[in-house]
């Protein structure tokens, strides 16, 4: 398996990244995650930042303070996820499933003040107790630029499915 | 109640009950058999009173919603007198289904195969050429949208029954309805269902998420990384807090298989039990939410209802959840080893923006597919699943725990028995 740091991200040199300073982003963030490196995808978001699913179906802005979501994670909570996760006692990941992530459709829908908003298309796999779940979708970053890296302010995980039937959970992070 | 009537001794094929020995066993075949299943689908889901909805998903006259309750796709609304009704989606004609969408507003529905067209009270709306069909052609009711037999609710939950000579829905909930009393009395302005709905599935038997979702006793092994997450938000011992659990909690026979555990958890409630990391606004607005319901009930059951922690089943596979944050969750069997479960998140109505992300934040810390603790349910009871593969030597599953107790405890299984003693009593005797 080709190990995530060969893909490891330029620092990014502009005020202005480009769709390949994202694209590189973002495949090396699907590698971490695939290869349960999860400090160092930890590690790519900036402080205060959220991590969000919400329940298939829903609108890109549904509000997690009025709606039911599946992860609506602030920056503590995101930081337990991970932590659980390199637990043994996260039954659901242990021992941990095998997964691999495809990202596409890499867009740069927004330039503000608030940092680039990027979107993008995915197609998770995930294997365990010899059973294969597909989660699939398409995701929106908003990035902001810290010390001349990129780094992750809200990533929101669309679900482009019906429901989850029969994936059942979402325990891998996505 | 219920356990008074029960006998000493049950030997049923999948049901065994010991109670002077202090012993109950269920049969691994109940779980894994398509008998079973083809059983309890005649004797128990098309008999029972099953959860259609709840009245605040239909806030207007001619709102409409579908969704398969019991294994049929069903159409739950509000005609323009604003009436409820539950109506079989399925053409009278040629049996299409005839409202496609989650829901909406209609005055009427039109099936998208030949066009037939349907008051939303069910009524045969469809306008023919003379001759094609004969005169009176349905005024005897047979091409209306078919009812299902029997729609009842409760404090606002909705329920339908397959069975027309059915027992009255009240009658059916006994214990259950003081328990969806405290519920619905969480607020002055009624209760919601907050948009955006859990559907999952699990691949597991239907029975396993009955017992887990008011199981006490798997709790801190299978949820140790969700405490230690609790703990480290609320700082303080997870050991004395349990302590302090296990002294107050109990488990409760409801009657007619519904039973509880009712106790006192570590997490937070948003109806009355602040936590520290809800800060200084956030305990301010709980103070307020306590002193409006001790006003409004009465001092001791206002404490009840902020106080403590309720998981209640309803027989047969109706879950509400007072924990947290109150879960309404129904699961019905595709299969024996395969379930379909929807979850919803009740509400007060008009609860503050504050209050509400609160109370969603409680919730996903623990429940559904992305918690802290369901995902981690769902693998237990998938791998009680693939073990009863070697029910042949391995056939029976232990439910005896505080059986001999006088009071069993939130820890126990007692709950759980009252489950399995109405099932046994449908399919082994036929009740």
């Amino acid at each position: 398996m080709s190990t995530a740091t060969q893909f490891a991200p330029n620092p990014v040199a502009t005020a202005q990244p480009a769709r390949a300073d994202y694209e590189d982003f973002l495949y090396h963030e699907a590698a971490l995650l695939d290869e349960w490196r999860l400090d160092e995808w930890f590690a790519l978001f900036a402080e205060g930042a959220i991590y969000e699913v919400p329940t298939a179906g829903a609108k890109d802005d549904v509000d997690s303070a009025e709606a039911l979501f599946y992860v609506a994670d602030d920056y503590g909570r995101l930081r337990h996820r991970v932590e659980r996760l390199k637990k043994s006692g996260a039954h659901s990941e242990f021992p941990r499933s095998d997964s691999a992530r495809l990202v596409s459709n890499v867009r740069i829908l927004e330039r503000g003040e608030a940092g680039d908003l990027v979107g993008c298309t995915f197609v998770t796999y995930r294997s365990k107790n010899d059973l294969t779940d597909v989660f699939f979708g398409h995701m929106l970053y908003r990035f902001t630029v810290i010390e001349g890296a990129l780094r992750i302010t809200d990533k929101r995980v669309m679900l482009d499915m019906n429901n989850l039937r029969p994936q059942g959970r979402i325990s891998i992070i996505l | 109640m219920a356990t008074a009537f029960t006998p000493l001794r049950r030997t049923g094929r999948w049901v065994q009950e010991d109670r002077p020995a202090g012993l109950f066993k269920v049969s691994r075949e109940a779980f894994t058999s398509d008998d079973v299943l083809a059983l309890e689908r005649e004797r128990i889901f098309d008999k029972s009173w099953l959860f259609l909805g709840h009245g605040s998903e239909l806030k207007q006259p001619n709102d409409y919603l579908t969704r398969r309750v019991g294994g049929r796709e069903l159409i739950f609304n509000r005609d323009r007198k604003g009436e409820f009704h539950a109506f079989l989606n399925t053409c009278p004609h040629r049996g299409a289904i005839v409202a496609r969408e989650k829901c909406g507003n209609a005055l009427g529905f039109k099936c998208f195969y030949h066009g037939w067209s349907f008051n939303n009270n069910g009524k045969y709306a469809t306008r023919t050429p003379p001759g094609v069909y004969p005169e009176g052609f349905g005024n005897d009711g047979s091409v209306d949208l078919a009812r299902v037999p029997r729609i009842e609710s409760y404090r606002d939950f909705f329920f339908v029954n397959y069975d027309p000579n059915a027992i009255g829905l009240h009658e059916y909930l006994a214990g259950a309805r003081e328990v969806l009393d405290l519920v619905a009395d969480h607020s002055p302005n009624g209760m919601e269902i907050i948009g955006g709905t859990q559907e999952y599935s699990i691949r597991a038997n239907w029975k396993l998420l009955v017992e887990n979702s008011f199981d006490g006793y798997h709790a801190m092994e299978t949820h140790g990384t969700y405490f230690e997450y609790l703990m480290s938000v609320i700082g303080t011992s997870v050991n004395d807090d349990i302590a302090g659990m296990e002294d107050v909690s109990r488990g409760i026979d409801l009657g007619n298989g519904h039973a509880m555990i009712e106790g006192r958890a570590p997490w937070g409630r948003p109806i009355g039990r602040a936590i520290p990391a809800w800060g200084e606004d956030g305990k301010a607005e709980i103070d307020a939410i306590v002193t409006e319901l001790t006003d409004r009930v009465g001092e001791t059951r206002a404490h009840r209802i902020a106080n403590r922690d309720r998981n209640m089943g309803i027989f047969p596979s109706l879950v509400i959840n007072d924990i947290m944050a109150i879960t309404v969750r129904t699961f019905y069997p595709e299969a024996p080893d395969l379930m379909n479960v929807s979850s919803w998140a009740l509400a007060p109505v008009g609860e503050s923006r504050e209050a509400r992300k609160r109370r969603l934040d409680n919730f996903l810390e623990f429940l559904g597919p992305g918690g802290f603790a369901t995902p981690d349910d769902v693998e237990a009871l998938e791998s009680a699943q693939r073990g009863y593969a070697a029910a042949k030597f391995a056939p029976w599953n232990d439910i005896s725990r505080g059986l001999l107790k006088e009071q069993p405890g939130g820890n126990d299984e007692a709950q759980m028995r009252a489950f399995w003693r109405a099932w046994a009593a449908r399919m082994e005797d036929g009740k």
